[in-house]
């Protein structure tokens, strides 16, 4: 009798650290698919982008088996609060109101957002400086707004969901403008260049990189932003009772760039060092 | 469970919901008069008219809401010709491409309701009309048109019911319509659950007064007593 209990308890406990084990060593991470270069698809609909390159780095730097798992934007952090995967990666920059539901690890890459019209626009060749940061807006930042109210004034200018721009936007640090949102940045390019959008405000990696993909006469304009409304850096988001898995992404991400693995995967992708 | 959100987002769904009201409203108007002309197009004995009128039925019932209206939006939008045209002045609104795409497709079911309401219509009442000496237009619209119309009416709900929740597909061209501003709200606060559960019972409270407006026009146009 007694050692028909002892096996059925080490077999339970057996079990019990099994599935420890299998729990902590898998995890999945969400992505968008949607957001080049950070992360996107390619012909096959395989994931590709500088973010799938870095997760597959770090997953090797934890010692972790990992599966990309793609997920819609604007459903991104409650798929992640629900468990339906355990880390975000997807171009998400850390910010306060996104902090309030989630933690993010340390920073691993920053962009920055900036305005873009079509060629021939009267919004082109804004007067403004080259990059405002908003954190701390000096004069010229303070400045830079002003100029941007007039000009967007009354202008439908376009941005996908629940960003960080559609924030800045709604802010009325530039005023009243007209919002448009949509579900993916695809969907803002193309209202863009039909001219149903004045103007739209995302990643400026996003619109150059659609310019050279499509071919179509997209140009950047008015001032690159930075800090405040847009956040600082783009981290890994992570549940907030999740604390060891947010240690290792931590350790992992100073890892990887201390090899200098971000860098090289950023300038793959960006064209440029954007990593942090 | 977030009672808190719940109740500080109902305002703001309650007043998107004058847009889906407003959606649902315009597309139906414009839907029931397609409709109409599709029905007696297909009751036409000429084969092309006929033909034409049950390619259009079957081609807007035969694809999802969805991807019209995004071909109406998104689709039309990248023709750089029609652009250049008077067209792009309604076609540039998502508010217009929308009430395009609803009002063919219900268009479509609203034919095939009214063609087959139109059809079961005894052919001995239409003769008794003919022997009382009363010309082919007034037993059209005295005596076909109505007796159609109370065939038609308990599809017709339900088709008014589904068209209602087809305009949720309207946020998908940017329109801030009652699902538009649930997602708008769940993307500040990330809690689905909650404001979809308002907004799903604003749309539930919606069909239930549809569903009891029908049922009282049904009985106001029985023919018993």
């Amino acid at each position: 009798m007694n050692i028909l209990k002892k096996t059925i308890f080490s077999v339970l406990a057996s079990l019990l650290i099994i599935g420890n084990v299998y729990a902590s060593d898998k995890i999945k991470i969400g992505t968008e698919g949607a957001y080049p270069p950070w992360n996107s698809k390619d012909a096959s609909g395989k994931l590709i982008g500088f973010e799938v390159e870095l997760a597959w780095t770090l997953c090797r730097y934890m010692g972790k088996q990992c599966t990309i798992v793609e997920q819609d934007w604007d459903g991104m952090i409650p798929a992640l609060i629900m468990r339906k995967f355990d880390a975000i990666m997807a171009g998400m920059s850390i910010t306060a109101e996104r902090q309030k539901a989630i933690s993010f690890s340390q920073g691993y890459a920053d962009e920055v957002a900036s305005l873009a019209v079509m060629k021939g626009s009267s919004l082109e060749g804004l007067d403004t400086p080259a990059g405002i940061n908003l954190t701390k807006p000096d004069g010229a930042a303070k400045k830079a707004l002003k100029t941007l109210t007039a000009a967007l004034a009354g202008k439908t200018v376009c941005v996908q969901t629940a960003t960080i721009h559609q924030n800045f936007l709604d802010s009325g640090d530039v005023g009243k403008v007209n919002v448009r949102t949509y579900k993916t940045q695809d969907e803002v390019n193309l209202d863009l260049a039909s001219g149903r959008c004045d103007a739209a405000l995302a990643a400026a990696v996003a619109f150059s990189d659609y310019a050279e993909k499509s071919g179509k006469p997209v140009v950047l304009t008015g001032p690159t932003f930075s800090g405040g409304a847009f956040g600082n850096g783009v981290g890994v988001g992570i549940r907030k009772d999740d604390t060891e898995l947010l240690k290792s992404f931590n350790s992992a991400i100073n890892q990887a760039r201390k090899n200098g693995d971000i860098s090289r995967i950023a300038t793959k992708w960006f064209g440029f060092d954007a990593s942090m | 469970m977030d009672i808190e959100l719940m109740i500080s987002s109902f305002p703001k769904l309650l007043s998107a919901t004058i847009i889906t009201l407003k959606l649902l409203s315009v597309s139906l108007i414009f839907g029931l008069f397609i409709g109409l002309i599709f029905a007696i197009l297909r009751l036409n004995k000429n084969i092309f008219i006929n033909k034409f009128a049950y390619g259009y039925s079957y081609l807007f019932r035969g694809t999802p809401l969805l991807v019209q209206i995004f071909i109406i939006y998104f689709g039309l939008g990248q023709i750089e010709y029609l652009r250049s045209t008077f067209l792009w002045v309604v076609l540039k609104e998502p508010y217009w491409c929308a009430i395009i795409a609803f009002a063919l497709n219900t268009g479509a079911y609203t034919s095939e309701i009214l063609r087959s309401a139109f059809q079961t219509i005894k052919p001995g009442i239409i003769e008794a009309g003919k022997s009382l000496g009363i010309s082919n237009k007034i037993i059209f619209y005295k005596i076909q048109i109505p007796i159609a119309i109370r065939q038609s009416l308990p599809a017709y709900g339900n088709e008014i019911i589904l068209m209602m929740k087809g305009t949720s597909l309207a946020s998908t061209v940017t329109l801030m319509d009652l699902t538009g501003v649930a997602k708008y709200i769940i993307s500040t606060t990330f809690k689905p659950i909650e404001v979809f559960i308002v907004a799903g019972g604003i749309y539930l409270f919606m069909t239930f007064i549809i569903h009891n407006l029908i049922k009282l026009l049904e009985r106001k146009y029985s023919f018993s007593e």
